[in-house]
């Protein structure tokens, strides 16, 4: 398992990129990782969405579906697509240091 | 990194209920993970995107050999559900509700919510020209989000480049 350094602090990575212990994760590391994925700042309803994503992959042991999410969170597919274009499933779980989502739908 | 986005279309020509759903969840895949996703549907598969067909998708227990008693609770092994027996009147009903129940456990959505979800994602819809000319079906038949009529040869046009899957 790789580590590499985010917004400071050392955590370890799998192949594609993803944090794969959660508890390593900071809000810093998020802001890094959001500009990464071409996000520049990370708004009010990114944050709703991560911390969403946080506590649901907490709760239930695996990083929650894009449907898990909007049903969740009450934003609408639209506003997820527009939040983290181009691939929110990925984006998502990558930002809030989550694995890649488990599920279909 | 390719400056060129990933892009996949599926051909939806199938109207029942079963045979919905693969190019719903691939197209979902395929959206959450930033790729372009286009659906042309054409024949049966207009049933997908038909205002008055859409929720009325069903799935029929005759001629289908992987369909078993065991799916309806019944502890029998490979044994298949008679075709004499899923011929019966209601069958073809029994048989949706199940799938249908089957997946709302799951938490999958209907076809029409699922659909609609793609479109939101940023799917785009299109009817074949041919199967709407044969059907006597006109755009405002279908249901928004479908982009547009188009021939054959548009799709060829309009998929250039892109991985086309055949349902």
């Amino acid at each position: 398992m790789a580590t590499r350094t985010i917004a400071g602090k050392t955590v370890t990575v799998n192949d594609e990129g993803f944090m794969t212990n959660p508890a390593e994760w900071t809000q810093e590391i998020a802001t890094e990782l959001a500009k990464e994925e071409g996000i520049p700042a990370l708004s009010e309803q990114h944050w709703k969405i991560i911390t969403f994503s946080r506590q649901d992959a907490g709760a239930a042991g695996k990083s929650p579906t894009l449907r898990r999410i909007t049903t969740g969170t009450g934003l609408s597919t639209k506003d997820l697509f527009s939040l983290f274009p181009k691939g929110p499933a990925k984006k998502v779980a990558r930002i809030a240091g989550l694995g890649k989502p488990e599920g279909c739908v | 990194m390719t400056t060129e986005n990933r892009k996949v279309a599926f051909i939806c020509s199938k109207g029942a209920l079963d045979m919905a759903y693969p190019a719903l969840v691939m197209g979902w895949a395929a959206l959450g993970n930033g790729i372009d996703v286009t659906l042309f549907f054409t024949f049966w598969g207009m049933d997908l995107i038909t205002k008055t067909r859409q929720d009325h998708l069903e799935i029929a227990p005759v001629g289908n050999p992987s369909m078993k008693l065991s799916m309806m609770g019944i502890k029998a092994g490979n044994l298949g559900i008679p075709n004499m027996l899923g011929g019966l009147p209601g069958m073809t009903a029994f048989a949706t509700a199940l799938m249908k129940d089957k997946m709302k456990k799951l938490e999958v959505p209907p076809v029409g919510e699922y659909l609609q979800m793609l479109v939101d994602g940023g799917a785009k819809l299109y009817a074949c020209k041919m199967s709407v000319d044969m059907m006597g079906l006109k755009k405002e038949d279908f249901v928004d989000g479908v982009q547009d009529i188009v021939t054959a040869s548009d799709f060829m046009d309009m998929t250039d480049g892109a991985q086309i899957i055949f349902i």
